[in-house]
């Protein structure tokens, strides 16, 4: 661990704004520098409240989040916003947008705001963007944000790191519903109808209500629970309309986030909850190390070529080139 | 406008040398037309005689055989007594009408004094910030004889007043008074982006001006709705046309919603749009432009006056197709653009200077570009006959074409709701962004050449003289709005504000109370500054 | 599959003026190199540029100032950022930036100058090529 990861970390935890945002960078930029830096940093985190937010373009995710995140600091929260934005498949770049859209509502005193790419579908979202979230909460914020467009699986992924799931639909919007079906419906813990002044609002409710009561027998299994205690343990999804521009019914939001934070506790689910988080985020890491060893592997082995030929000439088949990877990676033959 | 038009790469066809014929909207153009292009064409509906509906072939019987269309070069830098040493050169010059570039800070309702005016003070346009500027600006010059062009737009009525004010005090009533305020909010929401207010309280402002005027400034243009500027920003030529032409129908329809009669206002309803480089799509842009807004006022708006139906322009040419390389040549190109828009029917014109794609204009460029139109004026013949261009395959049938995409664009905006909630949902933003990322990548890839740019380029590059300003205008203003301050009336000064603050509450007329604040030397500042408690503010969404 | 490093830019738009053409032309044109990209919206105080700078963290910061007040504006930008601390990040400038100005600039610790007819290429390879981390 050389000492400029040490002293960044030992400033993070001073609440060094410069160094969050440094560690940030490095986590992003390589799993090697992330492993060292998260190993030292792990110890700190733990005390943060994570909320997740969806939503399909147009649902008003920014202005919901900067009304949401006023009300946070008119709590004296410290608070920090991760906005994850895709990566284009064919150029690897990124527009990261989000960022204005919100930072033009509130003064940036206890607000940390860090726009992500996701890096294509290789883990890279999942990794950086959990990282993030532990150094944001070694960095001492109360509350952080994970905000992403919702559209593909690392990013119902990400969700499973956060306490409370927070879904954005809007009146008159039909397919959202069907995106929703889609993947999301299982991990969301509550609803939100936003720009609830548009015509259509209280069919958008009946709407998800309808589609919540037809799979009542969903198996709200997410964390792995099991299933008996899922069935006596289980959380309703709350319905919610607001109106992001003049605030209305965000106290009443706030309270239905509180009473989820008070049923993750008291239920004791919050403890299912984090076992199954640090089982499916190791796995992540793994997965994510084995292909990168894998792949470099496939892509500067000489033997590689070899079994590739002999499975060409259909003297092997690619089961068996398999495992005979597998035992060049040095893990046992029954992989 | 297709759906194909939105992406970003669109596969166009080439022919055998690599070349693809499509001008500046992305309409692809035919090798020659023939008269069955314009078989449909209907003279008496489609075009008329110039003056008549549908005014295709222009607003006025004679053209400029009556009168030639106003010269009116767009100045405005420094101070207030600098811009009218600029005035009078160009009057003196043969000029026939005056135009007020502002600095940013008025332009925003900002004090030169204020943090956000660092560096702006003088920069892009004249600084003003109290009446005492204006009577400066227009000192020895008489405003009855001459018409003044304000770019101004949030603060559009705050400048109209000043004028007003500045003219009385010269003896002059507001009835005699000739100009224009661009008081177009619409498309700074869309394209400019000088916006102060949120767009409900922007356009009641508007109304409120159009409701004065036509009462007491009678010959005023109350509107200048202006394609300018979202073609500046990137848009497409039928973009401009529709953007600029759906925000002159939400005007129409928000001064019928106050309660006003179409044909008491429509009249003083004008446009300004963009000359840019292609030269038949510009003059087809003009020509389709008059008679969509023909059409609607008549068919859609139920205007019965010939003169609400007719449409009228001032152009500028394309400052964004202004090459800081070898910059001699925006000479030719403002050339071209100019006689674009005469034989478009334009009633004035600004022809830029060929350096400003490198600083604001010294006077050696300006003269040049005053002198391109007097050669277009006088030598080429170009006015000597109206609408000369009629009748012909390809002007007409382009002329059809454009109309055609514009009213695809209007049947889109009028489903998302009309012109405010589309800006709301970034529907103008998108495309223009979409338009103007396009077309740089085709100058990249060469498939659009710019001369002096992507081919031709000079070996070495020589920089022209340049006009600079002086930082010392920026101390200047800050002390002339000290003194005016301490000069003024304090009490009575604020008395005006807080009246205007407890009417921008209600529904009045706001007119009157900004002319009493004026009057009273209340800067542009403290007015916007007392609306915006009242008001609010505007954010935008910035989509690129 | 190695993480290939990413390059984070911010294009900002300082001052008054409302010329967002360019800057939404260049942050595409960027994208489309491989690059992330934030763009700061309209109407930034140094204050705001300094703060977005402090969060992202980016590699290389894009002014664009149209206005002629870059005088005034980039010299402001550049105290701010070393007020806070900010030293490793490439900075250059696009708009209309007369010559004699530019060395004055340079002293302040901007790198690179684009104006009109610049091809976004240019931008890449000089962001690519000048990177301080």
């Amino acid at each position: 661990m050389s000492e400029k990861y040490k002293r960044l970390i030992s400033k993070l935890l001073e609440g060094d704004i410069r160094s969050a945002a440094r560690l940030i960078t490095l986590v992003e930029n390589d799993i090697q520098i992330a492993e060292k830096i998260i190993s030292q940093v792990y110890k700190h985190t733990g005390n943060a409240y994570i909320l997740g937010i969806t939503g399909a373009p147009g649902s008003g995710k920014s202005t919901f989040i900067s009304t949401l995140v006023k009300k946070f600091i008119e709590q004296e929260k410290k608070i920090g916003i991760i906005c994850v934005d895709p990566t284009s498949p064919l150029t690897g770049g990124a527009l990261l947008g989000d960022r204005i859209r919100m930072k033009q509502h509130f003064s940036m005193g206890n607000v940390f705001i860090r726009s992500m790419a996701n890096r294509g579908q290789l883990g890279g979202l999942a990794r950086a963007t959990e990282d993030t979230i532990k150094i944001l909460d070694a960095f001492g914020c109360d509350i952080i944000i994970v905000e992403t467009v919702g559209v593909g699986q690392s990013e119902v992924d990400i969700f499973k790191s956060a306490h409370t799931v927070l879904v954005l639909l809007v009146p008159g919007m039909g397919d959202d519903i069907q995106v929703i079906k889609a993947g999301i419906m299982e991990i969301t813990d509550i609803f939100i109808v936003n720009k609830m002044d548009l015509p259509g609002a209280d069919r958008k409710v009946s709407e998800i209500v309808q589609m919540l009561e037809l799979n009542m027998n969903y198996k709200f299994d997410n964390n792995n629970l099991n299933e008996d205690f899922a069935k006596i343990n289980r959380w309703t999804p709350e319905i919610i309309k607001t109106n992001s521009k003049t605030g209305e019914n965000f106290e009443n939001l706030l309270e239905v986030i509180a009473k989820h934070k008070e049923f993750l506790l008291e239920t004791g689910v919050i403890s299912n909850y984090l076992k199954s988080r640090i089982k499916s985020e190791t796995l992540k890491i793994l997965k994510y190390k084995l292909s990168q060893k894998i792949e470099k592997l496939i892509d500067d082995s000489h033997a590689i070529e070899e079994l590739i030929e002999e499975v060409k000439e259909r003297s092997m088949d690619p089961y068996s080139m398999a495992n005979k990877i597998v035992q060049m990676l040095g893990i046992e033959e029954n992989f | 406008m297709t759906e194909s038009k939105q992406k970003e790469n669109v596969e166009v066809k080439k022919d055998k040398k690599g070349r693809t014929f499509r001008n500046l909207s992305d309409i692809k153009i035919k090798q020659l037309y023939q008269p069955s292009e314009i078989s449909d064409l209907d003279y008496e509906r489609d075009l008329g005689q110039p003056g008549k509906f549908p005014f295709t072939r222009g607003p006025y019987s004679n053209m400029y055989r009556g009168r030639l269309w106003t010269m009116r070069q767009f100045a405005g830098f420094g101070t207030a007594e600098q811009t009218n040493e600029r005035f009078k050169f160009l009057i003196d010059h043969g000029q026939t009408g005056l135009s007020v570039a502002f600095h940013l800070p008025t332009i925003y309702g900002y004090e030169s004094t204020d943090e956000r005016s660092l560096g702006e003070v003088g920069k892009e346009g004249v600084a003003i910030d109290t009446l005492a500027d204006m009577e400066t600006l227009f000192d020895g010059i008489d405003l009855s004889k001459i018409s003044t062009s304000m770019t101004i737009n949030a603060p559009a009525s705050i400048l109209l007043a000043m004028y007003i004010v500045v003219a009385e005090k010269q003896g002059i009533s507001s009835d005699k008074l000739r100009g224009t305020i661009q008081n177009d909010i619409l498309k700074e929401y869309i394209a400019q982006k000088s916006w102060i207010f949120p767009p409900e309280p922007s356009m009641r402002l508007i109304v409120d001006t159009i409701e004065y005027c036509t009462e007491n400034v009678p010959q005023w243009y109350t509107i200048s709705i202006s394609g300018y500027h979202i073609r500046e920003a990137g848009s497409t030529a039928v973009q401009e046309l529709a953007f600029t032409l759906a925000d002159g129908f939400a005007y129409v329809k928000a001064a019928m919603e106050r309660g006003l009669d179409v044909d008491d206002f429509a009249h003083r309803l004008s446009f300004f749009f963009n000359a840019h480089n292609n030269f038949f799509e510009e003059i087809c842009k003009y020509r389709a432009a008059r008679r969509i807004w023909a059409r609607h006022m008549k068919n859609k708006y139920g205007a019965k006056k010939p003169e609400s139906m007719r449409l009228r322009f001032h152009t500028q040419t394309a400052g964004v197709s202004l090459t800081a390389q070898e910059p001699e040549n925006n000479i030719v190109r403002v050339t071209l653009q100019g006689l674009a828009a005469v034989l478009g029917g334009t009633q004035s014109l600004h022809t830029n200077s060929f350096d400003e794609a490198l600083c604001l204009p010294t006077e050696k460029a300006v003269r040049i570009a005053l002198r391109t139109q007097q050669i277009i004026a006088y030598e080429s013949g170009a006015a000597d006959t109206v609408d000369p261009l009629a009748g012909s395959y390809y002007v007409e049938w382009l002329t059809d074409k454009m109309e055609q995409e514009a009213e695809n664009y209007f049947s889109r905006i009028e489903e998302l709701g009309g012109v405010i909630p589309a800006i709301k949902a970034n529907f103008f933003q998108k495309e223009i962004a979409n338009a103007s990322y396009k077309y740089q990548k085709e100058v990249e890839n060469r498939e659009r050449i710019v001369v002096g740019v992507n081919k031709y380029k000079p070996e070495r590059e020589v920089e022209p003289d340049i006009l600079k300003i002086d930082d010392a205008v920026s101390e200047e203003q800050k002390r002339n709005l000290v003194d005016i301050k301490s000069k003024r009336d304090n009490k009575e000064a604020e008395k005006t504000l807080a009246e205007l603050k407890e009417a921008a509450k209600g529904t009045d007329n706001l007119m009157p109370y900004i002319l009493e604040a004026v009057r009273k030397y209340c800067s542009v500042g403290e007015i916007i500054g007392t609306l915006k408690e009242i008001f609010g503010t505007y954010t935008e969404d910035s989509i690129y | 599959m190695s993480e290939k490093r990413r390059i984070k830019v911010l294009v900002a738009k300082p001052g008054l003026d409302g010329h967002d053409r360019g800057a939404k032309v260049v942050a595409r044109g960027l994208r489309d190199a491989g690059m992330e990209v934030i763009y700061t919206g309209l109407h930034q105080t140094p204050n705001d540029i300094a703060n977005t700078i402090i969060q992202e963290d980016p590699d290389a910061v894009l002014l664009s100032i149209l206005s002629g007040a870059h005088n005034a504006l980039c010299p402001k930008i550049m105290d701010t950022l070393k007020e806070k601390g900010i030293d490793d990040v490439l900075i250059a400038v696009g708009g209309i930036i007369p010559e004699e100005d530019k060395d004055f600039l340079r002293k302040h610790g901007l790198e690179g100058f684009y104006g009109p007819g610049t091809e976004i290429k240019e931008i890449v390879e000089f962001v690519k090529n000048n990177l301080k981390r």
